[in-house]
């Protein structure tokens, strides 16, 4: 399901500070979710992820800015008063009760409704059968979906999950992803999760929100935060990425050592021509075949590094002086043009995969 | 105390999980406070305000006209009673010293060899839990007094004195030390014995220099430990100390005998201080022990080692062998009509009511005041530490609460009930009802064992998961709800050792409640103190082995208990 960009928000957080002690964990944090969405908070280990859904959740309110939950200011009230489902990083489920209890935890329901309820949402996360086992009987896996299921079961109308595949190990993280996917495709509850894994963010969010010491550094959809990174630590953070130090000339214009190079300069207006600027750029992003035009460079290849579907470049340029750009060339170009170290082949840096930004690191 | 037990009694802080600051709900808010303001005002009426009634009673004389300094200048200068403090650091400094060799070398055997019969081993080191520290020495004049059948092993020396207090208190702390020791060997990481190994170290370097920095901090808290336990213990020397003072017989002494309450108050913090200081120190020990775990060691596996294995066998059996064979002694005298002249069998020596007015009621009342301690003392320590751990808010006031509940590992029995004598008998206090009340007798056995019970009430919960409270919100499921259906039956097994720990040291105490029973609370510890004093050494004897009978018994119903638990809830500890 896809959000309605017109509705009013689902949930509104304005200028959230969160305090632990003398240290400030969220300085300040404003966003808008749509109903429906699903969102993924993104960043780096200690950059706030968790405590900003602990304070949508009530269980770290706060220190001062308010949520609005449905068109409800829930900022002083109890976890029990808002309306949401979580599912934590360790999952939480009661060891000593067997999985259909845990799912029923949170029901208050005749006990046939009841029985139907669990053995709905048992049969939703894919777990038909599981309802008479202990929680230690599951693998990892099942264990987070009967925490998804008992998040889920009072239909509540917001889902949380606090980096939910983690703990999980690879295979069983990719069918997941694709079954939380499927299931909020299903039940179009919002849903926001976090997570530390770009991949995970990429491919399952609407929308992403990428934190960074404590602030928002970007929302967007999946393609526009890697294509289009509004700062240096998203592009830096969300895939790989070239850094060249540059200088800005004018918008939409910068020099390379020798090399004067057309970018896509249209968040760097209030920029002096003249300022020391980083100018990134996605090693998939470097033209080979159909190198030629403007922002073209001379270069040579130094390294080749086999990476299976593709290989990774390390090129110098005359005129670049010691800095190198990286460029993932796809097994095919490779074969075809039978690239070696040492090589000299025609790049072009394309205009539009250029960003630019101030220098500051 | 199990092994959980001196786990927790080893671990006193571990750094605080990511607390919860969660708006309360209304509904749950007046329970907290209430809850904590309960346990808060708990520690300070039993334990905090009767201390400071104590400080305060010292500097008044013997008809409470205040003097000052003037009680501490007499203790100076009463030459019996610095006489006192001379033979307490001594002899504690000596029981201590013969103990923890003992108790390391029986620890090193029990942990890092395959000798046969470890589990027995285990058991019978615990043997001494059973009983008052007075049975050791009733057992010692039997063996050694003047009608001893092995006095002449004393060569002229007597049994009444410095080698009596020894034997006994050796006997009384020595599976306190084997607990400590026992925690501290088995935490070591056997990937440093095999790095040391592939490096080429004999057996020798890799004792001098893996295991014995190993244990430092576990060798340390178990001198500490045991000097305190000594130092402040009444039982051992009142029967066998004969002219010898100790610093704890002369409290007694000086309340029971000269009712000379200022100057047994003086005396009291002077044993204080020895417990505070010895206290402080293995909690700054433990603290360093902590670190030298890290999550990922390898738990140490011995080898097979057949002359070793033999030796340490033979070792055990000997130490084993004479904590059982004092029992036993104690036990035989106990059955026999006159020892060691008539050894015909009878069972006259349990018909208390011919050396004690009180004759049986005092082992009703024992087991009266055990079941009221195991009760509240478990309710109140569990649900405190609760919500010290998992209720959310109120810093303050946790700390403050585990503050108080880590104090009364301080404070030795004797001088706990001689504050509740200062505290409970002040004609100003409203609680002065609960003087001579069997009542007094269960809270002051509660606060007086609470440190212990708290810290494995914390251990358990600090295992389970930090968000079982934040889920249970999070499906508007309220909170005492969790804690009945989830928490509690996590936490049984734990709560099963609080509970033996409370009933078997109510069972056993002398000193907690020699200063507060009253002619109709007397109970089975006091009345075997009783019984000595007039010389009923026989009828003494036997309530010992009442009391040592009754404890087994209920450690071996915990024991069946326990694993019939295990085997019902094996579905879900599965892993
Ligand atoms: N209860 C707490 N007390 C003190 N500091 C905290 C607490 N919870 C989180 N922090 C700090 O706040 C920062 C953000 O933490 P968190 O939100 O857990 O990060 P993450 O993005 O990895 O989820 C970290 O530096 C963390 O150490
Ligand atoms: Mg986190």
């Amino acid at each position: 399901m896809t959000a309605d960009p017109t509705a009013p928000p689902f949930l509104r957080l304005e200028s959230i500070v969160k305090q632990f002690g003398g240290f400030t964990a969220l300085k300040g944090v404003s966003l808008d979710i749509r109903r429906g969405e699903f969102v993924c908070f993104l960043g780096p280990s200690g950059c706030g992820k968790t405590t900003l859904l602990r304070v949508i959740a009530g269980l770290d309110p706060q220190n001062t800015g308010t949520v609005r939950l449905a068109g409800r200011d829930v900022s002083r009230l109890p976890p029990s008063a808002r309306d949401y489902g979580i599912v934590f990083q360790s999952y939480a489920l009661f060891p000593n009760l067997t999985v259909h209890r845990n799912v029923a935890y949170g029901l208050k329901l005749s006990r046939a409704a009841e029985r139907a309820r669990v053995d709905e949402l048992l049969a939703l996360v894919g777990l038909p059968d599981a309802g008479p086992k202990y929680p230690a009987q599951l693998s990892g896996g099942q264990q987070q979906r009967v925490a998804l299921a008992r998040a889920l079961a009072p239909s509540p109308g917001l889902l949380l999950l606090d980096e939910p595949l983690s703990a999980l190990d690879a295979r069983v993280r990719l069918h997941l992803r694709q079954q939380i996917r499927d299931l909020h495709r299903r039940l179009g509850i919002t849903t926001i999760m976090v997570t530390h894994d770009q991949e995970e963010a990429l491919t399952m969010a609407d929308r992403i929100v990428v934190m960074n010491n404590g602030v928002i550094e970007q929302v967007g959809a999946p393609n526009e935060v890697y294509h289009r990174p509004a700062t240096a630590f998203v592009a830096d953070f969300v895939g790989a990425m070239n850094f060249l130090p540059g200088v800005l000339e004018s918008p939409g214009r910068v020099r390379l050592g020798d090399h004067g190079f057309d970018c896509d300069g249209d968040h760097l207006t209030s920029t002096a021509p003249g300022s020391a600027v980083t100018v990134c750029l996605r090693p998939e992003d470097v033209q080979v075949r159909a190198a030629g035009g403007a922002n073209t460079l001379d270069a040579v290849i130094e390294s080749l590094e086999f990476l299976g579907p593709f290989h990774r470049a390390r090129l110098a340029a005359e005129g670049l002086g010691s800095a190198r750009v990286t460029a993932d060339l796809s097994a095919n170009l490779v074969r075809d043009l039978s690239l070696d170290p040492g090589r000299r082949l025609a790049v072009t840096l394309p205009r539009e995969r250029l960003r630019v930004f101030e220098a500051t690191r | 105390m199990s092994a959980r037990m001196a786990g927790a009694r080893t671990l006193f802080f571990k750094p605080a999980a990511r607390s919860s600051s969660r708006p309360v709900e209304p509904g749950e808010r007046w329970l907290f406070g209430l809850g904590m303001g309960g346990i808060a005002l708990f520690l300070a009426l039993f334990v905090l305000l009767p201390l400071g009634a104590l400080f305060l009673r010292s500097l008044y004389d013997r008809d409470g006209v205040f003097v000052g300094l003037a009680n501490v200048v007499a203790f100076l200068e009463t030459p019996t009673l610095v006489r006192s403090v001379v033979n307490s650091l001594s002899l504690s400094l000596l029981t201590t010293l013969i103990t923890v060799t003992l108790a390391f070398l029986y620890a090193f055997c029990l942990t890092r060899t395959q000798m046969a019969g470890r589990g027995l081993f285990r058991l019978l080191a615990q043997i001494p839990l059973l009983a008052p520290s007075l049975l050791p020495a009733i057992a010692l004049v039997y063996l050694f007094g003047n009608k001893g059948i092995l006095r002449g092993l004393l060569m002229g020396e007597t049994i009444y004195g410095p080698i009596g207090i020894v034997l006994g208190e050796v006997f009384y702390t020595f599976p306190h030390a084997v607990m400590i020791l026992t925690v501290a060997l088995s935490t070591s990481d056997a990937r440093l014995y095999e790095a040391a190994e592939a490096l080429g170290a004999n057996a020798w370097k890799r004792f001098l220099t893996i295991t014995l920095p190993g244990v430092r901090y576990g060798l340390i808290s178990a001198v500490f430990v045991v000097f305190t336990l000594v130092i402040t213990d009444f039982g051992v020397p009142k029967v066998i100390g004969g002219s010898t003072n100790m610093l704890a017989t002369d409290v007694y002494k000086q309340v029971v005998g000269l009712q000379n309450f200022g100057m047994g108050a003086v005396v009291g913090l002077v044993l204080l201080l020895p417990a505070v200081l010895a206290f402080i120190a293995d909690w700054y020990g433990q603290r360093r022990q902590m670190a030298l775990l890290s999550a990922r060691s390898v738990p140490f596996q011995p080898r097979v080692n057949p002359l070793g294995d033999r030796l340490a066998f033979l070792f055990c059996a000997l130490v084993g062998g004479l904590l059982l064979g004092l029992l036993a002694v104690a036990g035989f005298a106990s059955i026999v009509t006159f020892w060691p002249y008539n050894l015909t069998p009878t069972l006259a020596n349990y018909d208390f009511a011919q050396f004690d007015a009180a004759g049986w009621s005092s082992y009703g009342n024992s087991l009266i005041l055990a079941f009221w301690t195991a009760l509240v003392g478990t309710v109140v320590v569990f649900t405190g530490a609760w919500l010290v751990e998992r209720a959310p808010g109120r810093a303050a006031m946790k700390g403050l609460v585990r503050l108080m509940a880590i104090l009364p590992l301080a404070v030795p029995g004797m001088v706990l009930g001689l504050a509740y004598i200062f505290f409970f008998n002040a004609p100003w206090n409203p609680l002065g009802g609960l003087y001579h009340s069997m009542a007094i007798l269960v809270l002051a056995t509660v606060a007086h064992f609470y440190t212990v019970s708290h810290l494995t009430a914390v251990t358990a919960l600090k295992q389970l998961d930090a968000e079982f409270e934040a889920v249970s919100a999070s499906l508007k499921v309220p909170v005492w709800t969790t804690f009945l259906r989830v928490t509690v039956p996590l936490c049984i097994p734990a709560i099963l050792d609080i509970a033996i720990y409370f009933f078997v040291n109510a069972m056993t105490t002398v000193s907690a409640v020699v200063f507060l029973y009253a002619p109709d609370t007397k109970t089975a510890s006091v009345a075997v103190l009783n019984m000595d004093d007039a010389g009923e050494v026989a009828g003494a004897a036997a309530m010992a082995m009442m009391i040592v009978l009754t404890s087994a018994g209920v450690r071996a119903l915990h024991a069946l208990l326990s694993r019939a638990l295990q085997a019902r809830t094996q579905a879900w500890r599965r892993r």
